[in-house]
């Protein structure tokens, strides 16, 4: 039983470093600011959700695995706030969004007019 | 196997790091610290497990806490050049005009 928990513990925390390392080539690669925040929000789900449940399986029914549910419950909180006050900021100030063909949108969303 | 996940958030947080440094928009290092900071929050976690002392979880609880109270503040303070306003931007394009 002991073995089959650690082997599940692993195979969640080495996808959710996989994941992590994604969402930061993502972070790195893609082209504006829009679309890094989607790179951005593979890190703060599935990476943060999958490493801190392999941790819970390693800590056992114990105040550990408490702080680690609070530590998951308050990510999940607050990525979601923080990604939408930054692209809220972004585009308020008038970045525009890449959109298809690669010409950038202008505030009405319409991207034949430049 | 903590340490393939240390490895694997370390990577990530280079990455982060390195689009922080890049630019070029200032909202794009917003987003690269904001992103580093949730990865530094992991690895606390994950380097207590590797160490075996997982009391390094209330730090990285806190880290959490912080991160995000960080990340409003320097985007607050990018929308209105100040941190004590009320918090109003005009909505609509007559409020804009007055």
């Amino acid at each position: 039983m002991e073995i089959l928990i650690d082997i599940a513990s692993w195979a969640l925390l080495v996808s959710g470093g996989a994941f992590c390392v994604i969402g930061g080539l993502g972070l790195l690669r893609l082209p504006d600011v829009y679309a890094r925040m989607h790179a951005a929000g593979i890190t703060d789900t599935l990476g943060a959700g999958l490493i801190l449940a392999g941790l819970m399986l390693q800590g056992g029914l114990t105040l550990v695995t408490a702080k680690l549910f609070l530590i998951l419950v308050f990510l999940l909180y607050t990525s979601p706030t923080s990604t939408y006050a930054l692209a809220n900021a972004a585009y308020r100030r008038g970045l525009a969004p890449l959109l298809g063909g690669g010409t950038p949108a202008n505030k009405d969303g319409d991207s034949s007019k430049p | 196997m903590f340490a393939a996940a240390t490895l694997a958030l370390l990577v990530a947080m280079a990455l982060a790091l390195a689009r922080a440094l890049l630019g070029p928009t200032v909202y794009d290092r917003v987003l690269a610290v904001n992103s580093f900071g949730t990865k530094t929050v992991l690895l606390i976690a994950v380097f207590g497990f590797l160490t075996g002392r997982p009391d390094f979880l209330d730090i990285s609880l806190i880290y959490a806490l912080i991160n995000f109270i960080a990340t409003i503040a320097v985007l607050k303070f990018l929308k209105f050049g100040d941190l004590g306003t009320r918090g109003h931007l005009p909505e609509t394009d007559e409020e804009v005009a007055e």
